[in-house]
């Protein structure tokens, strides 16, 4: 391979694996090597922090503990997103909360769902076995599918059903009897003396297993009989063929290529069923190790050959900006806004549409988020005072950057060596020739000129593609 | 839409954060009303008498003048049961009309998808502010959302004139249709080039605008100026949808309650006042809610989350007066502590969807609930 195509690559990688990278830090990484990159994004040193929340506190203290207002929730996570160092953990983060979706409409108590972001940072990349667990103790679940209302003597369902339908298995694997078992299994799952918010405010809640309320009779649960509590329930589901397919999917469809919508996937093929096979495969042998499949599928070819076939999510177009042109690298005043831009292109970050999450792949765009997306992006990459345009000025500068197509490729390879269809390039390629060759003795102009190529990139179709 | 008579619009104003209804519309012959309201009783000089029993919060005034004309109909004791006194579940059970679970599609955007199954108009419904209410997410309707009128469009960063005419002529180029794309690249070249068109269209609203009526400088005013503005332009808009806030009043209502209404009544006269002018005041009407009303007794200087509310609707076509009845306040007739709803918000929507949109409301609103009378 060629560097450049070594760099391409490191920028698919880090596209997915976490929220983009710029051209210095690409060209590091490539000196380290493709294989290094992806173990170190997989175990990052203690050198390797993620966002500094005592920074953070400093100079937004409502961002640490939001409570009754979710923006500044939002605009945490986002701070985490844009700043990390081990960006992987945080993409773990943002996976798992498409898997289970918790949603602040219901919960209203944003401390509890950055808790529980926090807990899927900690947990995301280890075993899936303790993910079930820690997910079914979570205080922000149990009273988002109402667990805390499931008792031994009056069963609620929308735990136990979720758990299989959305969190494990997926639909038409178990009988309503199962969901109804399963259920039960998981009463006295509950939370520890839930304050009522008003008006008192917003308290911590915490998790407590209440055996007088555990319904301590014999469960049939998918063939298996006994007197189940619900990790019995956990480890039946992890032996069930569906449950690495699914969850194996859905990691595929979020890193690797955009699948058909979750609903659909009993009657919808796998894009690839080899490659869904063989995560399934490291899946099952690992014991269920999330961090062995991430080695295995961003080493794998066809992890490497999918450039470009996911629609990013509002959440990586906001983060993968923000690092290219280095804003919010601090705290600094504004914060909000990088909260809500998300929700703007409709993501509301910990305010999920519903249990299932958001839908993806084209369904992230319709008029309105288009126009979001578009503006924001270009309103950032045009603005030449900002440290990340300006160091893309400098090298470009340095490289002597000089014809239209030059100057057109360069800045594809600023926006992470984006690959162009040949009617939108030859649409670029001739207003580029219109304006000649790149004048640097006029470095303002030489300046406006690549801030106005980056807008209009960050217009085309290609450039919505992670 | 060749027919002379032009086609019903509706503008849903949205008091967000819970509007305290025991001071919007103040039962002032109620004792109880008094005891309650040991900080934020309002003196019998000062509220505007509705009736012998009723009055509007003093800096409705506007309000009243409206309904003295029989254009506002007041919608008492709205809400639905149990509720979880939650902002975000509350304004997500009225958007979505699902009280039990967590729905996916809101009511106005299902009334879009019917006014306009086939997308021939990417600006049936309009929201003003930024984002998408959920009341108007519907996956596969295309809705417009803007923040500023003035500055609507895309790539609007580029300050040039020149410069942005060029960028949007490239744009155009790049996404015309082209032979062999993917479903995915087809879908986003079509969706781009909506936008672009929706953009292209409503921006020759404020130049086409004329009026001699003066909109406050208030954020909701600019908005519903911007709502008139779209609308005098016929762009086939049905749904205009904005809101105002923050109505969640827990401290310092005394003067943020008075200053909030001024705002809606004030920014309301001014938009009505200007579909007069227009010509236009029989094809439009306005529906007024919050998530839910507040807290019979006061805390000291605010209130807290209630239950029951009262919503408006506003318009020449609308039969004024009061309907249904103020919920006891009577201590044994709350529940902690708050107004107990005796109407279902759905039967409001249903009112409007079917006597003024006409359309079956049951698919919309999830259901079959009790009408009001409100339209002529």
């Amino acid at each position: 391979m060629s560097n450049k195509q070594e760099l391409a690559l490191m920028a698919h990688l880090m596209r997915r694996a976490g929220f983009g990278a710029t051209q210095t830090e690409l060209e590091e990484r490539v000196a380290k090597g493709y294989e290094a990159t992806v173990d170190e994004l997989v175990s990052p040193s203690e050198d390797q922090p993620g966002g500094n929340m005592a920074l953070l506190l400093r100079y937004h203290p409502s961002a640490l503990l939001p409570g009754g207002v979710p923006v500044m929730g939002q605009a945490n996570w986002m701070y985490n997103m844009v700043t990390t160092k081990r960006p992987l953990h945080e993409k773990m983060a943002l996976f798992w909360h498409q898997v289970f979706a918790t949603g602040n409409s219901k919960v209203d108590n944003c401390d509890q769902l950055l808790e529980q972001i926090d807990m899927f940072r900690e947990f995301g990349m280890g075993s899936y076995k303790d993910m079930l667990v820690e997910i079914s103790r979570n205080p922000a679940m149990i009273f988002w599918l109402d667990n805390n209302e499931n008792h031994r003597d009056a069963v609620n369902e929308n735990w136990g059903r979720e758990l299989l339908e959305l969190f494990s298995m997926g639909v038409s694997n178990y009988t309503e009897v199962d969901v109804r078992e399963a259920s039960r299994a998981f009463t006295g799952w509950t939370l520890g003396n839930k304050v009522p918010r008003l008006p008192y405010g917003r308290f911590p809640w915490s998790f407590e297993y209440r055996e007088e309320d555990h319904d301590t009779s014999e469960k049939t649960f998918l063939g298996h009989t006994g007197n189940f509590g619900g990790e019995d329930i956990i480890d039946i589901i992890l032996k069930e063929p569906a449950t690495s397919r699914f969850i194996m999917r859905h990691l595929y469809n979020f890193y690797v290529a955009d699948e058909p919508q979750v609903p659909s996937w009993t009657i919808e093929p796998a894009r690839d069923e080899e490659a869904l096979e063989s995560m399934i495969d490291i899946f099952e042998e690992s014991n269920y190790d999330i961090s062995a499949v991430l080695k295995f599928m961003f080493n794998s070819d066809f992890f490497k050959n999918a450039r470009f076939e996911k629609i990013k999510s509002p959440a990586e177009v906001v983060a993968g900006t923000l690092r290219m042109v280095g804003q919010f690298q601090f705290p600094e005043p504004g914060i909000k806004d990088i909260g809500n831009q998300p929700t703007y292109m409709g993501q509301a970050l910990m305010d999920p549409p519903s249990v299932e999450g958001w839908h993806t792949g084209n369904e992230w765009i319709n008029s309105g988020s288009l126009l979001a997306r578009i503006n924001f992006v270009a309103d950032r990459v045009a603005n030449t005072e900002l440290p990340g345009v300006q160091s893309i000025i400098n090298k470009m500068k340095s490289d002597s950057v000089s014809s239209a197509e030059e100057l057109l490729d360069a800045c594809l390879e600023n926006m992470g060596y984006l690959t162009l269809n040949d009617e939108t390039r030859i649409h670029l390629a001739d207003h580029a020739a219109q304006a000649g060759t790149m004048d640097w003795s006029n470095e303002e102009g030489a300046g406006e000129r690549i801030g106005e190529m980056l807008a209009l990139i960050s217009a085309t179709t290609e450039f919505q593609y992670a | 839409m060749t027919s002379t008579k032009k086609d019903p619009v509706i503008v849903v104003l949205q008091l967000t954060g819970g509007n305290d209804y025991f001071n919007t519309v103040i039962p002032y012959n109620e004792p109880l009303y008094y005891d309650n309201r040991p900080s934020l009783a309002i003196p019998q000089e000062e509220m505007i008498k509705i009736d012998s029993n009723l009055a509007f919060n003093p800096s409705m005034g506007p309000v009243k003048e409206l309904y003295d004309a029989g254009k506002v109909a007041v919608i008492h004791g709205i809400g639905y049961p149990d509720s979880p006194r939650s902002h975000f579940r509350s304004m997500d059970i009225w958007h979505t009309c699902e009280p039990d679970k967590v729905g996916t599609e809101g009511w106005a955007g299902r009334v879009a998808r019917e006014l306009d199954p086939n997308k021939e108009n990417v600006l049936t419904a309009i929201n003003f502010g930024h984002g998408l209410p959920r009341a108007l997410a519907v996956p596969g309707v295309p809705v417009a959302s803007i923040a500023d009128l003035g500055n609507y469009g895309l790539l609007t960063g580029i300050s040039d004139k020149a410069q942005r005419s060029k960028a949007l002529d490239i744009f155009s180029k790049m996404y015309s249709p082209t032979i062999g794309g993917s479903y995915v690249s087809d879908y986003l070249k079509n969706t781009g080039m909506d936008a672009m068109i929706g953009a292209d269209i409503v921006k020759v609203a404020p130049q086409m605008y004329s009026s001699t009526v003066e909109y406050p400088n208030s954020p909701i005013a600019q908005h519903l100026r911007d709502i008139a503005q779209v609308y005098f332009a016929d762009l086939g808009t049905r749904i205009f949808y904005t809101q105002h806030a923050s109505f969640d009043t827990h401290a310092g209502q005394g003067p943020a309650h008075p200053a909030l209404w001024k705002d809606v009544a004030q920014g309301i006269s001014a938009f009505f006042q200007d579909l007069e002018e227009h010509d236009s005041g029989d094809n439009v009407i306005m529906y007024l809610f919050s998530e839910f009303g507040r807290r019979v007794h006061d805390n000291g200087s605010g209130t807290d989350h209630g239950a029951a509310g009262v919503s408006f609707v506003i318009g020449n076509q609308v039969k004024g007066g009061m309907y249904g009845e103020y919920p006891s306040a009577k201590p044994e007739h709350l529940e902690q502590g708050d107004l107990v709803p005796n109407y279902d918000f759905r039967g409001a929507y249903t009112s409007i969807i079917e006597d003024w949109i006409g359309l079956d409301a049951k698919p919309i609103v999830n259901g079959s609930f009790e009408k009001l009378p409100v339209l002529k």
